[in-house]
């Protein structure tokens, strides 16, 4: 296997994900397929290759530094699944 | 379009009167095209083009009801992604391309179903069960763009919008026997757009035929200083009349019928490249060495990039949030974990990890710099011929259960649409045959880069002398 249970695990923690034995078998299982497949690209030779980031020639597009009108905060909060006073309100966090 | 456009002006139909036809025929539909009507807003909009078209109004798109993929952003209107995490979640703005469609008088009647955020190629994966294909309801119609390709087909719109980030829009369009366009990346707004794979990413078109595809595509384009990835450049309307494709240079890859590619595809293929050669098209042999590498390639760099986009889903200031023991990265967690379903969990994790420390120069810097490889690759092709052309997907439309337990399987089926996304240039399926048993296969064109005209150009006269974009499934 390429990826152990525990990496598993791990990637799901780092992903703020939880899973169940059976995700974590039926995930396991897929991921070590999918990096076997991915192996292919270890053997070409890509020294002295710039890794590509853009596929166009637009580099750090910059817009006018004016002032405009944003959203309203009541449209901003529309969503939030809870707030108050202005803001979002989440678990607290430091105790 | 250009048909019921002409309609209207000789009063033979009204908007409200199409938008009511199209309003029952999609509450009756079996497809399960659509994850949202509009049908106040659509019948509101038609009274409006009703105004206008008295007034004279000569736009083409006055009145014309498009569908778009749920995962672009409508005011007001339920904008889910066809996920759980974001099943209450309605924008308070309109995405760039649908502020430019009602601003050319065109009617947004709903949202299509598509795999959840778009991370898929079955539209099976939707929080609200698979869209069946028209042509055949025990198949698939590709995806993730299904909605709006099984839409635009059974004539539940005259046109609609998807996404393509690895072949979202011309591999349904090729299964559903319509038109889809990518355009190149940086000429279409992504402002609005739930956010996939950054690099990738790109909205476009679908339509009957590439002349719909064509006054789409001029009304969504265009720079937007909202978008920092859009090319601050001029962009000329598309006029397509007139085009001609003779002496026309177009190049057919080897590696584009290669294994896997059925029979039936490739041979449907080949005699639309033949019919290309006798409208006067020159046909050459060209070779793109590196792009058997772009599946491995995308499946790293698209994945990763979600792991990063998805991120921003924590239940904090949109969407769906499940609390868990009151600790705030339980609350993350169980947010997630109940939010999203097992492609996207499969997704993030595989870009997580493609990412974390001690493997990103084996996966994420490595498939970066193929990338590089697979973008040469065209631009020396492109010295050599103005259209590339091939297959879009390696096989028609598919039984909805097939291949499911198989993630990879389902991966390798974007081989022929992929390169397209990972060197940003533009592509369009066209219909070019059926299978024995009815279903439609397409053939993809690519081209350089802002070169849509060309491309756009070669589909209409592609259609102009075939009938296969006319067959109604």
């Amino acid at each position: 296997m390429k990826i152990t249970a525990s990496e598993v695990l791990h990637v799901a923690r780092l992903s703020r994900l939880k899973l169940n034995a059976d995700e974590l078998t039926r995930f396991q299982k897929d991921l070590n397929a999918i990096l076997e497949y991915m192996d292919m690209l270890a053997d070409i030779d890509t020294a002295g290759i710039t890794a590509s980031v853009h596929t166009t020639t637009a580099m750090n597009v910059m817009r006018p530094d004016t002032v405009r009108d944003s959203q309203e905060l009541s449209e901003t909060l529309a969503n939030a699944p809870r707030h108050l006073h202005g803001t979002v309100v989440v678990p607290k966090v430091i105790e | 379009m250009l048909e019921t456009a002409r309609q209207f002006r000789c009063s033979t139909v009204r908007p409200t009167e199409l938008v009511e036809g199209l309003i029952d025929k999609i509450r009756d539909d079996s497809l399960n095209a659509y994850i949202t009507l509009d049908e106040a807003g659509a019948l509101r909009d038609a009274k409006k083009a009703e105004t206008a078209l008295s007034n004279g109004s000569d736009d083409t798109l006055v009145g014309i009801p498009i569908a778009i993929k749920d995962n672009i952003c409508t005011r007001g209107i339920q904008t889910t992604c066809a996920s759980d995490i974001l099943k209450n979640f309605t924008p308070t703005y309109d995405a760039t391309v649908v502020a430019r469609l009602r601003d050319r008088g065109a009617i947004i009647i709903g949202k299509t179903n598509l795999d959840e955020f778009a991370m898929g190629s079955t539209t099976t994966t939707s929080n609200i069960g698979p869209t069946k294909n028209p042509w055949d309801e025990t198949r698939t119609p590709g995806g993730s763009s299904g909605g709006s390709a099984a839409a635009v087909a059974a004539g539940l719109c005259l046109g609609a919008l998807g996404s393509d980030t690895g072949g979202s829009i011309r591999q349904p369009a090729s299964f559903c026997g319509i038109t889809g366009l990518k355009p190149t990346y940086g000429s279409v707004s992504r402002y609005g757009l739930v956010a996939f794979a950054s690099s990738l990413d790109q909205i476009g078109p679908m339509g009957r035929s590439a002349r719909d595809v064509a006054l789409l595509y001029d009304a969504i384009k265009g720079h937007d200083p909202r978008d920092s990835t859009s090319v601050p450049r001029g962009f000329p309307a598309i006029n397509l009349e007139g085009t001609d494709i003779k002496g026309l240079c177009i190049g057919v890859p080897d590696e584009f019928f290669a294994e896997g590619l059925s029979p039936e595809v490739e041979q449907a293929v080949r005699q639309g490249i033949s019919m290309f050669e006798e409208l006067g098209a020159r046909v050459v042999p060209i070779s793109l060495p590196s792009v058997r590498y772009g599946v491995a390639v995308y499946y790293i760099i698209a994945t990763a990039e979600a792991s990063s986009n998805l991120a921003r889903y924590d239940g904090v200031r949109y969407g769906v949030r499940k609390d868990g023991s009151g600790d705030l990265t339980d609350m993350y967690m169980e947010t997630r974990s109940q939010g999203f379903g097992s492609e996207v969990k499969r997704r993030i994790m595989l870009g997580t990890y493609a990412l974390s420390a001690g493997y990103y120069d084996a996966y994420y810097k490595k498939a970066s710099q193929v990338r590089a490889l697979i973008s040469k690759d065209f631009t020396d092709a492109f010295k050599d011929c103005d259209l590339i052309a091939g297959p879009t997907a390696p096989v028609s439309a598919f039984g909805l259960n097939e291949m499911m337990d198989d993630p990879l399987s389902i991966y390798l089926l974007d081989i022929y649409t992929i390169p397209a996304n990972l060197a940003g240039l533009p592509a369009l399926s066209i219909p070019c045959g059926f299978t024995g048993d009815g279903m439609p296969i397409g053939m993809q064109l690519m081209a350089p880069h802002f070169r849509e005209d060309t491309l756009l150009g070669a589909g209409m006269t592609f259609q102009d002398h075939t009938r296969f974009h006319e067959v109604l499934p």
